[in-house]
Parts: C-alpha cells; structure tokens; sequence
C-alpha cells in the first residue's frame, strides 16, 4: 500500500469561490466556433432543407476565416510568454497559437473539399440511417436529401482540435479529446458510396476511440493521485518535488509511470503510433474522402500539438519516465509501419500507413525534447497537412470508369501520367515531398526532426528513421510507376474535372509544398519558437504558473 | 563581378521549364496525331525508332522548336561555362567565383558555390556532353505524345542539378542537388527508356541511390551537429570548424557520406544498379548517367570524405584501395561476358571508376591528379562509346552484340568512330584516357606496388573486352539483315565528332586540364596526409606485409 495522507495536498482543478476574470480576446476563437456550430444546429432545426446548405457552408467558413483573423492578431498582441485564460483550463502562446492556426487553415482547406459537389451530389450520403441497398436509402436518393449536418459536425470537431493543444490541464484536455473525436466518429460513417465500408469504419474509430479515451481518463486519475492536481504546472511542480506532499520519500512514483503510460496511449491512439495505429487504415479507407483528409491534416496536427504539450509541459520534468517508451514506440512505429504500407494495393490504406510512419518520424523530435525539436515537429506537421490535403484532393478526381466511385486500387491508376499529366504530376510532387526528396517541404520538415534527434543524442533513432525512409521510398515511388511508366488499360480510370474548388485546393498543395520546400527561412525564423527566444525547451509551451515557478 | 556560377545553374534551369512548357503548348494538329501516336503506343514495341508518319512530322513542330530551345539553351550553358573556364586562376588553390548568401539561417545553410580546379573541369565536362547528348537524341522520341521535347526538358534540369552539384560550397547545398538529381534521372529511365524492364531499372536505380542518400542526410546532420555551419569553407582546414571532432565520430561521418558515394561511383559490391539502369537508358541517358552523375561519387570522395574528415581518412585507405582492386578486376572479367553491349560499357565503367577511386585514396599527388583527370576522359571516351553504340542500336533496335556483326563494311564511319571510343576506353597512348590511367598506376605503384600491379590487370582485361566486342560486331562478314545499315549521318556525326577531338587533343597536349586541377589536388593530398603520420607509417608497415 502506498501510505497516503488524504488531509493534505490534493485540489481539483478549479477550487474557487470567486468568478474567474475572462480574457474576452484570447477567448474569442473558441467562442466564434462554438457560437457558429451551435447556430448551425440551430439552422438544421429551423430553416427549410433547399435553403440549408448555402448557408451552412456561409456560416462554417465564415467561423473559420474569422477565427484564423483572430489567431494572427492574437500572435501579434501576445505576450512572449503566453497567457492562461479561464482560472488556467486553457494557456495560449505562440505555439499554441500556431498549432491553433494551421488548423484553421487545414480545416478551411477541407472544408472547400467537404463543399465539393459532382453531379449535384457531394461525399456524403443521402441518408445515413437509412439500410445500405434499402428502399428507403433509395427514396432518400431520389428525393435528393442531403446531409447538412456535416457542417455544425466539421465545425464542433475543430473546435475540439482548437482545445486540444491549448489545454492547460487533464481534464480540459479530455473534454477537448471528445468534443474533437465525437463528431469525428459519425463522419466516418457517412460516405455516399460503400457505405458498409463506411459504418464498419465509424464503427471500429468509435470502440477503439473509446477504449483510448478510458485509458487516457485513468492515466488522468494516476496522474492527480500522483500530483494532486490536474493543472499541468501543478503537475510539473510535483514531480519536480517528487510527487504531492502525501508522498513522503518519493514512493509514489509507481502511480506516475502508470499515469504517464495510460495518457500517452490516449495521446498515441490519436497520433496513430504503432501499436495504436490499427483503426487508421480502416478508417482512411471507409471514411468520406474529405473526412479522411480532415483527420488526416487538422486531427494529426492536434494530436501532436497535445502531445507535445504533455509530454513538455506536466511530463516536462520526469525525461528519464518516458523517454525510453518513446523510443520503443517511435521506432516500432516507424518500422513496422514502413513494411506494411509495403504491401498496400489501396490507395488510401497507403497515405493511412504512410501517416503512421510520419507520426514516427514526429516521435523522434519528441524523443528530442528540445526547442530545435519542438520547432521541427511544429514545422513537419505544417508542411505534411499540406501535402496531405492535396493528395488526397487528387484521390477524390480519380474514379472507377462505370460507377463513378473513387479508384483506390493503384494496379489499375495504370496510364494516368500519359493522358492527365497535370493531375498526376502534382500528386507525383505530393509523394515525393512524402519521400523527403529535397526542395519539397518534406525534405526539410525531415531535416529539421532527424537534426533535433541527433543534436539531442538520438541518432540510432535518426538512422531507423532514414532506413524506414527508403522503404517508404519503396511504395511511393511505385504509385509513380504505374501512373507514368505503365500503359493503360481497359480497367483503367476516368478522371472528373477538378473544377474550381478541388482544383484550388491542390494548387494550394502545390504552392505549399514547393514554397516551404524551397523558402523555409521565414516559417522556421519568425514563426517557430528557438533556443534565443526561449530559455529551456519545456518552457517553450508553458503557462505563466510554471514561469513563476521556475523563475530564480 | 558576374556571378558565373549562378548563371549556369539557373541557364539551364529556366530552360528546363520554358522547354516544358514549349512541348505543352499544342496545336490541334497535334491533338489528332496524339491519339495515332496513343494507339501506336498501345501496340507495345515502341522500343525501336518507328518510322515517323508524315502527318506526325508537321503535327510535332512544336515539339520541334522546343526542342531546337533546349539545343540553344545547352549550348549557351556550355558558352558560360567556357567563358568562366576562361578567367579561372590556375595558380590558386582555393574556391573562385565564390559566391555566400544566407538560404536557411535556422540550419546555417547557405546557398554558397565555388569552384576549384577538379569542379571546374567537370563542370566543363558536363556543358560539353549536354548538347552532344541532345544532338543524338534528337529523333528519338519522335513516336511520343510530346515528340521527345519532355526529354529534352528533363535534360536541362538535369544539367541545372549537375552544375550545381559540383558547384556547392555547403554540404547541404550540396545534398539538396545529390538527392534531387535523382528525379529528372528516374524519369528519363522509366519514361523515356528502352525495353520492357525500365520501370524496374528506373526504380531499382533510385531506391539505391536514395537509401545511399539518406544514409549520409544522417552524416548531412551529423556534420551540423558537430560543426554549427554548412559551409565549406568554414568546415575544412586546419582551423575549420570540423578540426576538432574525434576520430571515432570523423570515421562515422565518413562511412555515411563514403556509402553514398560509393553507390552512386558504383563501386563493387554496390554497382549492381549501374547495368540494368545503362541498359534500360537511351544512350543519352547513359552518357549522362554514367559520364557525369557517377562523377558525383568520385569527386564527393575528394572533396568531402577527404576534406571535411582527414582525420578518418587513414582507417579506410586500405579498405577502399581493396575495393577499387575487385572492381578494376571484377568489372573487366564481367564485361568481358556480357552479350548486351550498353551493359558491357557499364560493367566497363565500374572497372574504370575503381582505377579512379584507387587514384583517389592511393594519397599520392600523380594519383589523385590522375584520378581527377580520369573522371573528365571517362567523361568523353564513355560519352563516346555510348553514343556510338546508341546509333547502332537505334539502327536495329537491338544492343544485342549477337545481331551484328561486319558493320564496317556498310557503315565505316560508324565503325571508325566505334573504334576510337573503345581505344580511348582501353587507354591507347596518345587518346585520353591514356595519361590519367598512367598517372593513376605511377601514384599507385609509389603508394603501393602489389595494388598497381593488380590495376594493370585491368588494362591487360580492357583490351580484351574493347576489341573483342569490335570484333564481334564490326569485323567479319556482314549478314544479310545488315546490308541496308546506313551510316552515320551529319547530326550524328556532330554530336560524336566533338567528343572524339577532344580524346585526342586531350591525349596529346593534357596540360591544360592538368593545371587547372594541380593546385586543388595539392591541397586534398596536404590534408589526407597532413596530420596522419602514424597513418603512414601504418600503411607502410601493412604495404610491407602485402
């Protein structure tokens, strides 16, 4: 038994008479996308069916466009070291800020994808209640009924992906997990075409979803048994003392290597770490193609803005607990997940591993704990949810030659570089800034991760990362193949045109992609956070609580 | 001051993309004449030179002019170069027309170039084979929806990354031309090949080049992290910023940049991508491929294995002499038994570039003078061999040395031309070639005299390979089949002409090139041997043992 004294040391996260003070300013995005998801429900309810959809798409971009405005004015009036808001649920600073903001602009580019419209019919089912092959499924596709739901849903997702990296404690980190996976879930499930396909994969995100969120909710109860508390300064502080003043002696630490392990399969479950990795293929496959690129792009980005932030912050000061569990799963990640991509035929499962090897490749610069590796992960995810979203908006041209579904099986993209030279050259650039071929993005993203690593030591990880890379070669490279070296056949696909808005998006993919390949300097100089600026990598993310705390 | 060196890179550069965009800019002819070529090409067989239609022939006329641009903006390239060559200081032994801005701050990257003696002649070297090389493809990919003008393009970019790549004075410079060399490469394999294995030829030959790259990005990293800066100037030399690392580390940065270099020489056992991608390539692409690009690997050995970690240099002399012995030997005697004949100048080249690495790493001023010079005669006498060969096979359609025989007869230009490529390649005196093996073996023998013995092994073998094969297909009776064989014409003639001049003036008067490459040979042999000698010692106590 671990003796503890109850009578002392332990407080809930927020234990006040008095009403917090509210920092409108800072509050002010979350509250413009929460108004505006809370107003598109509204719509849902009161406005007739044939007027919805114009003005859900109005409102869902307006409420991004706006909270992107808000992050940009907020870096430029914020104080270097950030703010808390709420009684401390939420802290803000400059990272926090862009990780907030990339997600706006990721979440805005799919949105454009989520609005795309062929034939009067967009991603979604008509019906998603309705029996795959029913009658009533039928009807429904006759009447041309329409989920607009999928907007109010978009936009509480992102608001959760807004919190997640901003929390400043457990337990508001939790909230932020399921108001960013819940909508998520059902998304998955409302594809138009295989929707079997769809459902099982809503299905199998949703359980395995929620096993992560309990193991994550009970690595929270170690963890407050261990500190006392659930602020993420408060956390950090104990363990800088060896646990809350109940442990005398330092004998809880049993609870914390047990917190620290159950948060971080939480944490990894989202990022897709092997061996939580299992639900992505699945899911990349059977969701809506512009939900898989969502997640793909604004949820990956969250996902490591909050483990980042754990792992840094409350986690900061215990290195020794987690690093060697890091390695572990970094490396398995990055192994296992290269040499099963391997054998991939769909497309989509390929970009779903290949994102798992990437999240290792991420790992390694949070194995590095330092502010070069803090700054090399922000600048990877950037780069990656670029590219991403322009891949997968070529995913959505391609189709099969009779039913107009999406193609995924690559034997048969046979023949697509000769007549769509376009279209298959920027998804060629795409696989190539995936492959880290210098003057992409990913060249540099993967140099600025692998640099962090081995100035902080890691180079063995470094040299995993580099030969899993040229295995991953391997199969985007073969995409390449088939699309330009190989005749097309019978089978072979149809192309539908982009039109303006799909078209936009992969020309920003391009754009991105080669710019930040190209011109990194001022991404990497203004926007990321360096050693100058700050004085020790933890405190690149943290609160002013923990400021004060380690303030001589 | 001219920015001499940024002008070459980005010359062909902006070729590249106004040559791509020439080849898209069609007109409706070309529309119609497409869907022939699409139906043409769905008959498979397009290896041979089909016979181009007539209404294909006024329907490419962009492709036409596009590719008449390329011609011009290769030829330009080489007059730059030239003109540059021109003003360079023989005397000096540093980097000359330096040029440093700051590209990424965050990494201490810049975009820095400059060149010494080594650099500059293969520079040269490589503005010399870019328009000999279009001249010869120029009717190749007539049958193509773009009439070859996306060759062409790819050429120009290709050549951007050459002269870059040689030009970098900044290891990550210099990293991002390696790696990104390797596409315009791919493609011009897999796409624009020959044979029915060149996807699996163009995959094979970029999956071994980028695990070489990635390979040495961590020696790329290691090299920051030890040394803050990229630059080369500011890494080398006794007051460099790479001065003070311990040996052990030096021996692991070495060993990652060597692999990648090694692959991309190809040395033995790392060469077996050399004769599937020689053989799927259109000559063209081989006289690059094997002419410049695997240059890259000789000449990273010299400038950044041996500069940047002197202090390794002495645990791998006899390890990589080793090597380079099995591929002088291994590469003749396979040549010797290849049937293809673009596979047997592979295998050739493997057998030449271990004479060039032996040069390098024997530590000797006359072999690394050698080893220098030889990368530029390889160059041309390969650059040669290949093209001829190219204009025989592009006549039947076949590399196969079995389908040919008694060509002199129909076709004696062709086979005069064919003669003298392969005498160069076999180091006849007064070609080349001759004066750098010869300069090779001495530095050798004084380094060691068991490996220079071994090395002339692989002259006696080249003879053997170089006439047998001439034999084969020149000598004899001439088959019916062969009869019609037309000779060389006059754009073929110009394109090889150049390049057999230049074996002969070369193999005449080399001095020229030798004073351009004397002083940065100096400097390299200074710091691979300057703080080794215990090193010495070692190797003569070894040497004694042999």
């Amino acid at each position: 038994m671990i003796p503890l004294n109850t009578d002392e040391g332990f407080s809930g996260p927020v234990v006040t008479t008095q009403a917090p003070t509210l920092d409108w300013w800072l509050l002010a995005p979350f509250l413009v996308v929460f108004g505006a998801g809370v107003l598109a429900v509204l719509f849902e309810a009161f406005v007739p069916a044939a007027r919805r959809r114009g003005l859900q798409i109005a409102v869902a971009f307006l409420a991004l466009l706006t909270t992107f405005v808000l992050f940009v004015l907020q870096a430029g009036s914020l104080p270097e070291e950030g703010a808390t808001l709420v009684a401390g649920v939420l802290a803000v600073d400059r990272v926090v800020l862009f990780f907030q903001g990339t997600v706006a602009v990721l979440a805005l580019i799919s949105l454009v994808l989520i609005t795309e419209r062929r034939d009067g019919r967009d991603a979604f089912a008509a019906q998603a209640a309705t029996v795959p092959g029913s009658e009533q499924e039928r009807a429904h596709i006759m009447a041309g009924s329409q989920h607009t739901e999928v907007y109010p849903l978009v936009l509480f997702a992102v608001l959760g992906m807004f919190m997640f990296p901003a929390a400043n404690d457990f337990l508001t980190m939790f909230i932020a997990l399921e108001v960013m996976s819940l909508p998520l879930y059902l998304l998955c499930g409302l594809a138009r075409r295989r929707r079997l396909f769809s459902q099982e994969a809503a299905v199998k995100y949703f359980l395995l979803g929620a096993f992560s969120s309990a193991f994550f909710l009970f690595g929270i109860a170690m963890v407050y048994g261990y500190a006392g508390s659930v602020n993420f300064a408060e956390v950090r502080a104990a363990v800088e003392n060896g646990g809350a003043p109940a442990f005398d002696g330092g004998n809880g630490e049993p609870l914390m290597l047990m917190g620290v392990g159950l948060v971080a399969i939480g944490l990894l479950f989202k990022v897709g770490a092997v061996p939580f990795h299992n639900w992505k293929p699945d899911v990349y496959q059977g969701a809506p193609t512009p939900i898989t690129a969502l997640m793909a792009s604004c949820t990956l980005v969250a996902a490591f803005g909050a483990l980042l932030r754990v792992f840094f912050v409350p986690f900061g000061g215990s290195l020794e607990l987690w690093e060697p569990m890091l390695w572990t799963i970094a490396v398995l990640t990055m192994v296992v997940a290269a040499i099963v991509a391997v054998t991939q035929r769909d497309v989509k499962r390929l970009l779903a591993y290949s994102s798992v090897v990437h999240a290792g490749f991420i790992l390694t610069a949070v194995v590095a704990a330092s502010t070069d590796g803090l700054a090399g992960a922000m600048f990877y995810l950037a780069a990656y949810g670029f590219t991403t979203l322009g891949a997968f908006a070529v995913l959505t041209l391609v189709r099969t030659r009779d039913g107009g579904q999406e193609l995924g099986d690559i034997e048969r993209w046979a023949g697509l570089g000769r007549r769509h030279p376009g279209l298959a050259g920027a998804l060629s650039l795409f696989l190539l800034a995936f492959t880290g071929i210098p003057l992409t993005s990913g060249f540099i993203g993967k140099f600025a991760v692998f640099e962090a690593a081995v100035a902080a030591g890691a180079t063995p990880l470094v040299v995993v990362g580099v030969l899993s890379s040229a295995v991953t070669a391997f199969f985007y490279i073969r995409i390449i193949v088939v699309m330009f070296f190989r005749d097309s056949e019978e089978e072979g696909p149809t192309v539908v045109p982009a039109g303006m808005l799909t078209g936009g998006v992969i020309t920003v993919g391009v754009a991105a992609t080669l710019t930040l390949g190209v011109f990194p300097g001022p991404v990497l100089d203004t926007l990321l956070p360096s050693d100058e600026a700050g004085p020790e990598p933890a405190a690149v993310m943290v609160d002013e609580a923990s400021l004060e705390r380690t303030a001589p | 001051m001219i920015p001499w060196l940024t002008i070459a890179i980005a010359l062909p550069a902006i070729g590249a993309v106004a040559v791509w965009a020439l080849s898209r800019s069609r007109t409706p002819a070309a529309d119609t004449a497409q869907t022939n070529r699409a139906e043409a090409a769905a008959g498979g067989g397009t290896d041979t030179i089909t016979r181009v239609r007539p209404a294909q022939r006024s329907a490419s006329a962009g492709a036409e002019n596009a590719k008449r641009a390329a011609f011009g903006f290769s030829l330009a390239t080489l007059a730059v170069v030239v003109a540059m060559a021109l003003r360079f200081d023989t005397g000096a032994s540093g980097l000359q027309f330096e040029q440093t801005h700051d590209w990424i701050p965050r990494f201490g990257v810049h975009y820095a170039v400059g060149v010494d003696g080594i650099a500059l002649v293969l520079i040269l070297l490589s503005a010399v084979l870019v328009p000999l090389v279009m001249l010869a493809a120029w009717r190749e990919h007539e049958d193509r929806q773009d009439g070859g003008a996306g060759y062409f393009a790819l050429i120009l970019a290709l050549q951007a990354m050459m002269v870059g790549v040689f030009a970098a004075a900044d290891v990550f410079l210099f990293y991002v031309f390696f790696e990104a060399m390797l596409i315009p490469v791919y493609f011009m394999i897999g796409r624009y090949g020959r044979g029915e294995q060149r996807a699996r030829a163009a995959v094979k030959f970029l999956l071994y080049s980028l695990a070489g790259g990635l390979i040495m990005l961590v020696a790329v990293i290691g090299v920051y992290v030890a040394g803050g800066t990229f630059l080369w100037t500011e890494l080398t030399g006794s007051g460099g910023a790479l001065a003070g690392i311990d040996t052990e580390l030096a021996v692991w940065l070495f060993l990652g940049f060597f692999i990648a270099f090694a692959i991309k020489a190809p040395m033995w056992p790392v060469h077996t991508w050399l004769p599937d991608a020689a053989q799927a390539s259109r000559p063209g692409t081989a006289v690059l491929l094997v002419g410049v690009l695997d240059k890259v690997g000789t000449y990273g050995m010299l400038r950044y294995c041996l500069e940047l970690f002197p202090s390794a240099v002495s645990a791998f002399v006899w390890p990589v002499v080793a090597l380079s012995l099995v591929s002088i030997v291994y590469g003749a005697i396979l040549a010797i038994g290849q049937n293809d004949m673009m596979r047997l100048v592979a295998y050739t080249s493997v057998s030449h570039f271990g004479f060039i690495t032996l040069g390098i790493f024997a530590l000797t001023e006359q072999a690394q003078a050698g080893a220098a010079l030889y990368m530029v005669n390889h160059g041309f006498a390969t650059g040669a061999l290949f093209l001829v060969v190219g204009f025989l096979v592009s006549r039947r359609g076949s590399a196969e040395i079995a389908d040919y025989g008694g060509v002199q007869k129909v076709a004696p230009v062709l086979a005069g031309a064919f003669l003298v490529a392969g005498l160069a390649g076999l180091g006849l005196p007064g070609l080349a070639p001759f004066v750098s093996e010869f300069l090779v073996l001495i530095g050798a023998y004084a380094f060691s005299p068991v490996a220079a013995v071994i090395a002339v092994l692989g002259v006696v073998l080249a003879a053997l390979y170089v006439l047998w094969m001439y034999q084969r297909t020149m000598t004899g009776p001439t088959p019916e089949r062969l009869s019609g064989l037309k000779d060389l014409n006059v754009r073929e003639k110009w394109a090889v002409g150049p390049l057999l001049a230049l074996l002969i003036v070369f193999g005449l008067y080399p001095q020229p090139m030798l004073d351009a490459i004397d002083p940065a040979v100096e400097r390299t042999v200074q710091i691979g041997t300057a703080d080794a000698p215990a090193a010495d010692g070692a190797t003569a106590e070894e040497g004694g043992r042999e």
